[in-house]
């Protein structure tokens, strides 16, 4: 019988719903990060830097661009005659079809697919999270206690230990209790949503919990019935870089740390590299009157104006007299002559016509999504058209095709919204 | 599939330098990015061949490195591939590839085992970028047993490096002459070549047993009057790497728009071995104008002019001028690079003063530590 040892299920069929229109076509693990990546990028190629051949990739909201992105695996050398990555996608099954219902309950109907790899342990991961960590190493720290399940663990500071799911552990790391959110925090570990299961153990529990909840939920059901039931349960401790990229601010923070001149977090060691989905690899260009200062420039990029503390993804053009700061400017986008460019996120295949302002104007929250776009930042979704010579407030969001009609007197004031069909490209 | 690919990668070429010393021409890093046999390997499998010789031989350590995976180039498949062909010894054949139609005598098994009706010859040093498709069609139209694809080139000094064709109205070659000195025409072979496959395998084996070796002097220019040899003219980009001044003007040329929308902003792309490096990073105190850079470079310099490869660090107040600094270089600050070729993985320390001439640039050989 075929085995592996550890096999990793990699959850990302999340939307992201706090990303706003950037997760209005694709799951937030399939979100640019740092120019040439995707969010997802982080796990895979941990995963193949840890040794970890086998990857179940389980998706279900909107999956066309991961399953694009992830192909059969070849940037992180998953393409395995046994093995590999694998995307599972929720099926019909002969009584009934069923959807994904939670993060345990993805896994409970992929039992076939895991049980098919023989495996001892089995590894969950979530797509969520911008991070390198070998889980080689955290098996090693799982067989040594024995443990039936292993949680990585952070310390984050005393003052935001309450936004986490935290874990309360004894001297030897064996945790007792788990608190969710808690205003009065016991303990600074938050649990990374990052698990070590022995897969009878994890087996087991799934199909128990499977009859009680029919959202079955690792956080919410499952852990804290093992738990219950006395499970030797640890948390890994993990130190190093580790972001969540669940909201613009946040997500903006994390590509901002990128950019200065010693990042906290390291791309460019030689070894435990990133790797993506990038096989047309051509280099950039910087004119002759250029001004590029703190920015990441990814390949293909070719800058004409000035970009100033920005990340720049594949195949971005930024013209003669166009000024980009503070900006994400993704994969493809173009930024026409002499625009200005302030605190904005672009997303795929952008652009932007000649003598455009965005970012301009009064800090006001966005007028249908406050609680979305409220730090300023205005965001273009994908395939966005913008027409020369309007004027873009921040906390703005435009999406779609856009012509001058579409802006009052060439205007649109802060936080206010254009949204029109985004598959829409170019004309209609 | 109507072609099998071979290209000839195993020159060396000593007009080169240092730069040739430790690799194949074909080797010669281009562009920021590229490595020369990049171009027709790329254009092989843009043009639907996917099962692709190179005969490498000189100096091929890089090209095998390079060349580490079929996948790169969409040739890891079962019905093609990549086939690396260095000369082996075996119970009868001790010998080095004595020339190139040798090469291929010695690694006929290749083209024996092929069903395909046509071979496509390119050299493994050359920068353009062709639909080889376009050729086998006109090589069909033409009814033509061997054909040539050339150039025009008027500069009578540069053309005496080539294979110098002259042709008739109907574009059939009548004469052939490799390197000469007084050239008859100003049309010059680009080594492109396509014939049929059978009679690859015939000639070869016939010039061979006479100890003959040259695909070109021996093959070609002896049978010029005996066989179908047309020429077909390619008024695209093309360059040679096979001197200094050749090799520093290409890689400049990079700078221009429409080169790098001809190789890399039009599809099918030039392919190359992804190295999978972060983007550029260009730092506060970075000027860098009418540069290309390549990715995982980190800059903190002054850069003018210049084709910076993958990797390279630039140190603050350092000034980079009209230069080429390949993969892995790292440059020090206040340090100052003029007119010049610095090889992969030098370290140019704090301070350093590296000029050439315009007229000469300066060659910093592989690894080497300045200052």
């Amino acid at each position: 019988m075929r085995k592996k040892e550890m096999i990793a299920m990699l959850l990302a069929g999340g939307q992201g719903s706090r990303l706003g229109v950037l997760t209005t076509a694709k799951a937030k693990p399939a979100v640019s990060f740092g120019g040439k990546y995707r969010v997802i990028d982080f796990p895979m190629s941990n995963c193949i830097n840890s040794g970890v051949d086998t990857v179940g990739v389980v998706t279900q909201y909107q999956p066309l661009q991961l399953n694009q992105h992830i192909g059969i695996g070849i940037p992180w050398d998953l393409d395995r005659r046994l093995g590999g990555v694998t995307i599972l996608a929720p099926y019909l099954k002969s009584e009934q079809g069923e959807w994904y219902t939670g993060t345990a309950n993805a896994i409970y109907q992929n039992m076939e697919y895991i049980d098919g790899y023989n495996p001892d342990y089995v590894l969950i991961l979530s797509g969520d999270h911008i991070y390198k960590m070998n889980y080689a190493k955290m098996l090693d720290f799982h067989k040594q206690n024995k443990c039936d399940v292993s949680i990585a663990a952070l310390e984050v500071p005393w003052e935001e230990a309450s936004r986490f799911g935290l874990m309360n552990v004894h001297e030897d790391n064996r945790i007792h209790e788990f608190e969710e959110k808690p205003p009065q925090p016991k303990s600074n570990l938050a649990n990374m949503g990052i698990y070590i299961f022995n897969w009878q153990v994890l087996r087991d529990a799934l199909e128990r919990d499977s009859k009680i909840h029919n959202n079955s939920d690792f956080g919410m059901h499952v852990l804290p019935m093992l738990l219950e039931e006395g499970a030797r349960m640890y948390a890994y401790p993990f130190s190093g870089y580790w972001k969540d990229v669940g909201t613009i601010e946040s997500y903006w923070m994390a590509n901002m740390d990128l950019v200065k001149t010693v990042p906290e977090f390291n791309l460019y060691e030689d070894f435990d590299k990133i790797y993506t989905d990038a096989d047309h690899q051509p280099p950039i260009y910087t004119g002759p009157n250029a001004v590029v200062q703190g920015s990441l420039l990814s390949e293909g990029c070719e800058v004409l104006g000035s970009v100033y503390n920005s990340v720049l993804g594949t195949g971005v053009i930024v013209e003669a007299g166009a000024e980009v700061r503070d900006s994400i400017i993704m994969q493809d986008c173009y930024i026409g002559a002499n625009s200005n460019l302030n605190r904005v996120i672009a997303d795929t295949n952008c652009s932007v016509g000649d003598d455009v302002v965005i970012g301009e104007g009064e800090n006001t929250p966005n007028a249908d999504k406050p609680n979305i776009y409220n730090t300023g930042i205005t965001v273009l979704g994908e395939n966005t058209t913008i027409p020369d010579r309007v004027i873009i407030g921040k906390n703005c969001v435009v999406c779609g095709h856009t012509y001058p009609f579409n802006y009052q007197d060439g205007k649109l004031e802060s936080g206010q919204s254009i949204i029109r069909d985004h598959h829409m490209k170019g004309g209609e | 599939m109507k072609a099998v690919g071979i290209i000839l990668a195993g020159g060396k070429n000593e007009r080169l330098g240092a730069l040739s010393a430790i690799r194949a021409t074909s080797a010669m890093p281009v562009g920021s990015c590229y490595r020369a046999i990049d171009f027709p390997l790329s254009n092989m499998t843009n043009s639907g061949i996917n099962k692709v010789a190179v005969i490498t031989q000189y100096n091929s350590r890089s090209l095998h490195d390079h060349l580490s995976s079929p996948k790169w180039w969409d040739l890891g498949s079962k019905q093609g591939g990549l086939f690396i062909l260095s000369p082996y010894l075996t119970n009868e054949n001790s010998l080095w590839y004595r020339d190139t139609a040798d090469s291929i005598y010695q690694n006929l098994t290749f083209l024996k085992r092929s069903n395909e009706p046509y071979v496509v010859i390119s050299s493994g040093d050359c920068v353009y970028k062709m639909d080889y498709n376009e050729v086998i069609a006109y090589h069909e139209r033409k009814g033509a047993e061997v054909t040539i694809a050339y150039r025009r080139v008027p500069d009578s000094d540069e053309i005496r490096q080539y294979g110098v064709i002259e042709l008739d109205e109907n574009e059939r070659v009548t004469d052939l002459e490799e390197k000469p000195l007084d050239p008859q025409s100003d049309l010059a072979s680009i080594g492109v070549y396509v014939m049929s496959r059978t009679l690859l395998i015939e000639l070869v084996e016939t010039i061979v047993r006479q100890g003959r070796y040259d695909l070109v002097r021996d093959l070609f220019a002896r049978y010029r009057k005996r066989l179908k040899i047309y020429g077909y003219r390619f008024d695209g980009f093309w360059r040679n790497l096979n001197n200094v001044h050749a090799y520093f003007d290409c890689n400049m040329e990079f700078l221009r728009r429409d080169v790098r929308s001809l190789f890399m902003g039009t599809f099918p792309y030039i392919k190359t071995k992804p190295k999978d490096e972060p983007p550029a990073k260009y730092n506060a105190g970075a000027v860098v104008n009418n540069c290309l850079v390549g990715s995982g470079a980190i800059l903190n310099g002054n850069a003018n002019r210049s084709i910076i490869f993958r990797k390279v660090y630039t140190g603050e107040n350092s000034q980079v001028n009209n230069a080429i600094i390949m993969e892995g270089t790292r440059i020090g600050n206040n340090a100052i690079i003029e007119n010049a070729i610095v090889d992969k993985e030098v370290e140019i320390r704090d301070g350093a003063q590296i000029r050439g001439s315009v007229e000469m640039p300066l060659i910093i050989s592989k690894s080497s530590k300045i200052g």
